[in-house]
């Protein structure tokens, strides 16, 4: 994700800016890094399928997902650091941030398997991957939806973009829920266990936070307001997938509020190692 | 050329200037498909003069993403800096967003040359397709996004009653092997008939 290279001949945007922000500088900072957060944390999970999906093809569409919500996620930081000036950019904000600056949803940083006592590794489940990206598709389909007749320029062009990717995205994982739920006893079973282990999660969604409501003021969104429509995708879904969605409750996530799993950490000091040894390093 | 000649008395930009600009760009194609030009695909939205803060009068080259994290725009900037710097004109390229780029803005005669290529074109309404899905806060809206996704033969969606032609044989008897391709533009197929894989440019 280097934006050196590009910086160094274009001007991507900035000329549209200046007028944007004049008339649309409500929109909160925080708000522009959750929905980045969002993207670039399932999208460094999904991209650790590469060169290791199950088959050539999954390899493939994993890896092009992959691109898909880092592409989202680089517009999304770029809009953020214009806003926020002082040298921010792209790079800083996705490589120079720690845990507890990270806005993203905590159902986004989990890794790829149910889980596990302690912190001990294990191999990749499929499963886990696609339900989380069906349970994620659904949401942002509904959600570009709406911030695509945003008042703010730029967040209404970049909706309008991810809006196309995101309903690709929601149909392949739709695809995979219903092979492996309507599939065979073992891969009914493990699309079952991924949705009891990621539906928990999925409550954060509804919750709010100040940003979200201060947000929903400039964009007229109301996350609230999507959450009838995203439980008729997914009850939809999982009833011709023949699986069963648990009981609401328990523990509510607040990734969102920056306070994260354990997972979080490892996985950024993955992302953001190389930049982190080599600053400013160009290829 | 020069730039002087770009602008008319009245401050409009003078139409053959621009134009011979746009033929100079036809030379570029796509980094992934070489066989399609910039502007056949759609990428390249726009010639016109600008305005350095300087003051001075430069060109500006507008280009838009496929899909938002397209690993080619990088070397299509580079393509057309490189390509108005060899002519030496003064210019800059910006990459804008809005509107959202489609497969519908793929010319006829693009679609064609992809075929010859080996690449099954994408099929038109696109766009239209996604703006009658894109629903308001409602059932409907919600009903419109899982019909786009059953793919069921009992309940195909809209895109499964348009057949993708196999560019090798023509035929219609083909099937999706993977929802994606080798690049993100596009989805991989068979022919059932001669049986060659093949890519299809996804409707988007």
């Amino acid at each position: 994700m280097s934006a050196a290279q590009s910086a160094m001949n274009s001007d991507a945007d900035t000329s549209a800016r200046p007028a944007a922000l004049a008339s649309n500088n409500s929109l909160p900072i925080d708000y522009l890094l959750h929905l980045a957060d969002n993207a670039l944390v399932l999208g460094q999970r999904n991209a650790e399928w590469s060169g290791h999906g199950p088959i050539l093809e999954e390899d493939i569409a994993l890896s092009n997902n992959s691109l898909d919500l880092v592409g989202q996620a680089r517009l999304l930081y770029q809009e953020a650091a214009a806003q926020l000036g002082n040298g921010a950019t792209e790079d800083t904000l996705a490589f120079f941030r720690d845990v507890p600056d990270f806005k993203n949803y905590t159902l986004l940083e989990l890794p790829h398997h149910p889980p596990l006592a302690g912190t001990s590794a294990s191999d990749r489940d499929f499963a886990t991957t696609l339900v989380r990206n069906f349970l994620y598709s659904a949401l942002m389909v509904l959600v570009w939806d709406k911030l695509q007749h945003a008042p703010h320029a730029q967040l209404a062009a970049i909706a309008a973009k991810s809006l196309k990717e995101v309903r690709y995205h929601l149909r392949h994982s739709r695809d995979w829920l219903l092979r492996m739920g309507d599939g065979t006893a073992e891969s009914h079973g493990r699309a079952q266990a991924a949705v009891n282990h990621l539906m928990p999660y999925t409550q954060e969604f509804w919750t709010s936070t100040q940003y979200e409501s201060e947000a929903a003021k400039a964009t007229g969104l109301d996350m609230a307001s999507l959450q009838s429509d995203w439980n008729q995708i997914v009850d939809q879904a999982l009833a011709e997938a023949t699986l069963k969605r648990p009981a609401a409750g328990g523990f509510i996530p607040t990734g969102k509020h920056s306070i994260h799993s354990e997972h979080l950490g490892f996985m950024l000091a993955e992302m953001q190692s190389l930049p982190r040894a080599h600053p400013n390093a160009t290829w | 050329m020069t730039l002087a000649t770009t602008a008319s008395a009245s401050g409009a930009p003078q139409h053959s200037a621009l134009e011979h600009v746009w033929q100079l760009l036809e030379s570029l194609t796509d980094p992934e498909i070489p066989v399609v030009t910039l502007r056949e695909l759609g990428i390249l939205r726009d010639v016109r003069t600008a305005v350095a803060l300087d003051g001075t009068e430069l060109l500006e080259v507008v280009i838009t993403p496929t899909y938002s994290g397209c690993p080619a725009m990088g070397q299509i900037e580079d393509d057309v800096y490189n390509l108005l710097q060899a002519h030496g004109l003064k210019g800059k390229v910006k990459t804008q967003l809005a509107p959202a780029w489609t497969t519908d803005w793929i010319t006829p005669e693009a679609k064609e040359k992809l075929r010859a290529y080996g690449i099954s074109p994408p099929h038109s309404g696109a766009d239209h397709d996604c703006q009658t899905h894109s629903g308001k806060s409602n059932a409907s809206g919600a009903s419109s996004i899982i019909q786009f996704a059953a793919r069921s033969a009992s309940n195909p969606g809209r895109h499964e009653q348009l057949a993708v032609l196999c560019p090798q044989c023509n035929s219609d008897n083909t099937t999706e092997t993977s929802h994606f391709g080798s690049t993100a533009c596009k989805a991989l197929y068979r022919c059932l008939d001669c049986m060659e894989p093949f890519d299809y440019f996804k409707p988007y």
